[in-house]
């Protein structure tokens, strides 16, 4: 630790919380498009900026001075705390919602006691805290985010004016509610007190509550309410860890809680790692996130990549060094695990676009509360290397379903065939995204191998999860792959594929995708070393033999579009085998009584095997009996 | 030093001796069926007509992806001949059948597109494992690395009974024989025309054939390090896996891809995850 | 020796057969025959094949089918009519139905007689045709040069 305490970094954390919020409150306000795009454009670049300044000049800073009374602000969060938690009344007694109303209750009844009885005797040394974990946090929060917030101006645009002009147009509170959610993400991120950590965590559930309701239709309304009780169980877990930690050691500190031993510290870490697992959609919990996709895609894509459910890894993560090697950490482990297979299996039954990658987010996840449960130093480096690869390509995956969906109106992964020719751009960028989601050598699959040795060191038995999680995995993407690719008749290119907004969005995730996996050694040394060494004491990598064999396929990977220099040429072209029934072309044949049949080709969706229903019911009941178990010991 | 010299051995001498064993196989399947059948060298004659055939295609792009897919197993082969990280091995072998399956897709004909799929269904079957197969071996050795595995003093087969038989449960799938000749067959007239490799032809059909050459011997190869420690065992063992493999050919029927998936999911769990289980209750010395 | 000679690889069409020279022809593939000791491999598949093999008369039905199966075969390719009613349109030549043998779609190089045409015909028509397929391939080559040279 530093005992120097330079101001000026201070004020970069605190300008990354406060800026975005500003902008969130102007947004609010603003009603031209214009001048939204032009508030829009100017705030994710500053956040950028910030983000990426904070990453050039924060190495494990001590941040121990407030520049005002952090007294005065602690009453002022907690009267936002008690503002926010009449709303949540107002909404489930207006929903007539008995669980709204039975966790907001409690949990805010567990907040006042503590703030009247306990909070005003605790010493607080830092509220706020940056180390390289949150500053990759940042990084992804800022940039990834910044990329969905740049996109979402030009499809809320065509939201309301051609896809969906039923919906009323409420774009001023969308886009103040991504920037409220980008900065509450913020102050997640880097607070180190525990109650302001938690008020940020109730923030990025409101949001997320109001987001999901968006387009305020029945269904909307549903899987809003249903996203809010969820998480406010999380929160009500943490609100019960908050209050315990108090109790049992006299701090709200979420270092001194790490550092504090298992003794003590292992039924707060439980309840956070529990809070972890609702944020983060884990099994039995993983409903909401599917219920989630009503909201408009940059919503989704906001939700699944860069904040909230990376909210959940990332407080599990944190908490790794207090589980590891407890019942609570198997446990948790376990329960990543069962979602990582399940959710993978599930993602090969359905066919929207969207809920694969909503599976697929669920089942990414899964695998990092894997490893937060397994909690070596192994472990963890491999599951930050998760958070950062899967961030990226999934937020590509989201915003390009996005404008396919605009372009195409359907969701519907069948009606992907032949992207390639009519939207070439989008289809390429889904085949990086997809590559980037489970093809060696990119940069999930280097992070899953991490997880496997990981996962072998610590416990052999918890690699079943592993090797049956990933072949599902490569089933239900490469199928996905292979339909944009399919080109059963040749479309006409769709003009304008993509709005400048979309087109910058995208076009830097797909950069960011394939750069991550090259820079991949950098950002592991500089980054993510460094955290596991200060935690664990010790670290992992990958070895420089194998870095080279990755460098040399990502090589032979990346000759692969070079290929098509030759592009038609030694080839004849001739129909496709239809049984010699050709009838002109490969996408028709001559059938019964000299009838004109046109060719079709479906995907395998494996439902006479097995079906989502029964698969989450499963899930469900396997995952709540692990929570159960791991709950019931805590207070055993 | 060495380790390049083995990777490229391997790249010079798999299609040699890839190739002459594809011909034994046909060879001893027409004997098993009371034919002569063709010369030994036959996959030979077979190759070098293809390369002076025309390339037809149905997509002008689908035979960049059949290049890839060979070019990714003879990376995957070097890597595991050069003593690399098994599960990087596994990862390429992967993307190798990556690439042969978008290229079926890319053809977009019926039959290739069944037959892609059929092959990913074969994949998903046996890739965990293959996986656990690398996760037994490195309990036992305390290394992932083919060398290490492979320099190991004792038999790893006495350690890894199970997973050796799950292992050869997932060479019948991976080498895409009967009863798992779902998404191909060598043996004429089925459902599916050649399923995957219906739309190709000349030289993306040659090079498909020596992919599965390069592939046989690296696959042989990973037999091969169970039995490690005593060299002339472990080529017995290969080259009784290889006539195992082609009596379970003549032998059966082809399985449906429901039954391929279970009953390969089954085994992995079974043999090789219990083989694991054991291992880490009992952990060997 | 050349490569073509070591490896015909055929595709079986019944155009409109009794059934007869189909039963031959499979009976060249049986273990009495076979012709894999020659390399033949019977595929199925047009895009394998370089020898198509087509039994029985061609009618309305199958006209395009012929056609297309042809057109889908790689160069060098070599067509057998095998049988009299491949040939010629055999007894069924005057049927209303009936256009004739497979030469009125698509060139033959090798007629095969004979109803049902025999085993060794069948396989000596294959030979035969290997060595067109051979020539088949020079002609081709010759075209690329005298393209390249214009």
């Amino acid at each position: 630790m530093v005992p120097f305490i330079p101001d000026f970094t201070m004020n970069l954390v605190l300008a990354l919380i406060l800026f975005p919020l500003l902008a969130g409150l102007l947004l609010l306000v603003v009603q031209s498009d214009f001048a939204r795009r032009v508030v829009v454009g100017l705030a994710v670049a500053v956040v950028a900026v910030l983000s990426v300044w904070l990453a050039a000049t924060a190495a494990n800073l001590d941040l121990s001075r407030l520049p005002a009374d952090a007294h005065r602000i602690g009453q002022v969060l907690f009267g936002v705390e008690l503002l926010l938690s009449a709303f949540l009344l107002w909404v489930g007694i207006r929903s007539r919602n008995a669980w709204v109303l039975l966790l907001i209750v409690s949990q805010a009844g567990l907040m006042i006691w503590f703030e009247l009885r306990g909070a005003a005797h605790v010493e607080v040394n830092r509220h706020l805290a940056v180390d390289q974990l949150s500053v990759i946090m940042a990084l992804i929060n800022g940039l990834v985010g910044g990329a969905i917030c740049l996109y979402a101006l030009g499809y809320m645009r065509e939201y309301h004016e051609t896809a969906h002009r039923e919906t009323r147009d409420r774009r001023p509170l969308f886009f103040a509610l991504l920037f409220v959610f980008m900065s509450a993400m913020f102050g997640l991120i880097f607070a180190n007190n525990l109650v302001w950590l938690f008020l940020c965590w109730e923030i990025t559930t409101i949001c997320s509550f109001l987001l999901i309701g968006y387009t305020q239709t029945d269904e909307a309304k549903r899987n809003a309410l249903r996203a809010l009780v969820m998480n406010l169980a999380g929160g009500l877990a943490f609100a019960g860890a908050i209050v315990f930690l108090q109790a049992k050691a006299g701090t709200i500190e979420m270092d001194r809680l790490i550092a504090s031993g298992q003794a003590v510290a292992l039924v707060p870490a439980a309840l956070l790692c529990f809070a972890g697992i609702t944020k983060s959609a884990q099994l039995p919990f993983s409903s909401w996130l599917l219920g989630a996709m009503v909201a408009p895609t940059p919503v989704s894509a906001l939700l699944h990549s860069s904040t909230m459910v990376k909210a959940g890894v990332y407080l599990a993560l944190r908490m790794a060094p207090v589980v590891a090697g407890t019942v609570i950490g198997m446990s948790v482990a376990l329960v990543g695990g069962v979602t990582f297979v399940i959710a993978s299996l599930a993602a090969i039954t359905v066919r929207d676009a969207k809920r694969v990658l909503a599976w697929s987010t669920v089942a990414n996840l899964g695998l990092v509360i894997l490893c937060a449960g397994i909690g070596t130093a192994e472990a963890v480096w491999a599951g930050v290397l998760l958070i950062i690869f899967h961030a990226v390509a999934k937020c590509l995956l989201f915003l390009s379903v996005g404008v396919i969906e605009h372009k195409i109106h359907s969701r519907d992964i069948e009606d992907m065939s032949g992207l390639v020719v009519t939207m070439p751009r989008l289809a390429i960028m889904m085949q990086i995204g997809i590559a980037g989601m489970f093809l060696a050598p990119f940069g999930m699959l280097m992070s899953k191998w991490a997880v496997l040795k990981a996962v072998v060191d610590a416990s052999p038995v918890l690699s079943v999860f592993i090797v049956f999680g990933s072949a599902a995995t490569l089933f239900f993407w490469v199928k996905w792959m292979g339909k944009l690719l399919e080109v059963i008749q040749p479309g006409e290119p769709v003009r304008q594929e993509l709005l400048p907004g979309q087109a910058v969005a995208l076009y830097s995730l797909a950069t960011a995708t394939a750069l991550a996996c090259v820079l991949f050694p950098l950002i592991s040394s500089t980054c993510i070393e460094p955290y596991t060494l200060a935690v664990f004491g010790k670290t992992a990598s990958l070895g420089t033999g194998n870095n080279l064999i990755m460098v040399s396929m990502m090589a032979l990977v990346v000759l692969f579009p070079v290929a098509f220099i030759r592009y038609g040429r030694g080839v004849r072209v001739a129909d496709a085998y239809l049984g010699g029934a050709n009838a002109d072309d490969s996408a028709h044949f001559r059938t019964t009584a000299d009838s004109i049949a046109t060719v079709a080709m479906g995907n395998y969706y494996l439902n006479n095997l097995f079906d989502e229903s029964s698969l989450s019911r499963w899930g469900v009941a396997a995952a709540t009996t692990v929570l159960a178990a791991m709950l019931l010991l805590l207070f055993l | 030093m060495k380790a390049s010299l083995h990777a490229i051995l391997y790249l010079l001498a798999a299609p040699l001796i890839g190739g002459l064993l594809a011909g034994w196989d046909r060879r001893i399947s027409a004997r098993m069926q009371s034919r002569p059948g063709p010369p030994v060298l036959q996959p030979f004659y077979d190759v070098l007509k293809l390369l002076r055939k025309e390339n037809v295609v149905v997509r002008r792009s689908q035979n960049f992806y059949i290049l890839f897919f060979l070019l990714f197993v003879m990376f995957t082969g070097a890597l595991f001949f050069a003593g690399a990280d098994l599960l990087l091995v596994v990862f390429a072998l992967t993307a190798a059948a990556i690439f042969l399956v978008l290229g079926a897709y890319k053809a977009s004909s019926p039959y290739s597109s069944v037959g892609a799929q059929r092959e990913l269904i074969q994949m998903m079957a046996y890739e965990p494992m293959v996986l656990l197969t690398a996760i037994g071996m490195y309990m036992v050795t305390k290394s992932f690395q083919v060398q290490d595995i492979a320099a190991h003093p004792t038999l790893l087969v006495l350690a890894l009974p199970g997973v050796f038989l799950g292992f050869l449960y997932a060479l019948e799938i991976k080498f895409r024989k009967s009863p798992f000749d779902l998404s191909s067959s060598h043996h004429a007239h089925q459902e599916l025309v050649r399923g995957i490799t219906t739309e190709f032809s000349g030289r993306a059909l040659a090079m498909i054939e020596i992919a599965h050459w390069y592939e046989t011997v690296f696959l042989l190869g990973w037999v091969y390090l169970f039995f490690a420690s005593i060299p002339v065992l472990a080529l017995a063992a290969c080259l009784l896996v290889f006539l195992l493999v082609i009596l379970t050919d003549n032998v059966f029927a082809r399985l449906k891809w429901q039954m391929a998936l279970r009953s390969a999911w089954v085994v992995a769990i079974v043999l090789g995850f219990g083989n694991v289980l054991v291992l880490s209750l009992l952990p060997p010395p | 020796m050349s490569s073509f000679s070591k490896s015909p690889w055929v595709i079986h069409y019944d155009a409109s057969s009794c059934n007869g020279c189909d039963i031959e022809v499979l009976a060249c593939l049986t273990p009495g025959f076979d012709v894999e000791r020659l390399g033949v491999i019977n595929t199925g598949n047009p895009k394998h094949a370089d020898i198509f093999l087509v039994t029985g008369a061609v009618n309305e039905q199958c006209r395009e089918v012929i056609r297309n199966i042809y057109d889908q075969m790689p160069h060098p390719k070599v067509v057998v009519a095998v049988g009299a009613c491949a040939s010629s349109g055999g007894i069924f030549a005057d049927c209303y139905n009936v256009a004739g043998g497979v030469d009125s779609v698509i060139p033959v190089d090798v007629y095969v007689p004979g109803c049902a045409a025999r085993p060794e015909a069948i396989i000596d028509a294959v030979v035969q045709a290997v060595a067109i397929l051979e020539r088949k391939r020079k002609e081709m080559d010759a075209e690329t040069v005298s393209k390249e040279v214009a």
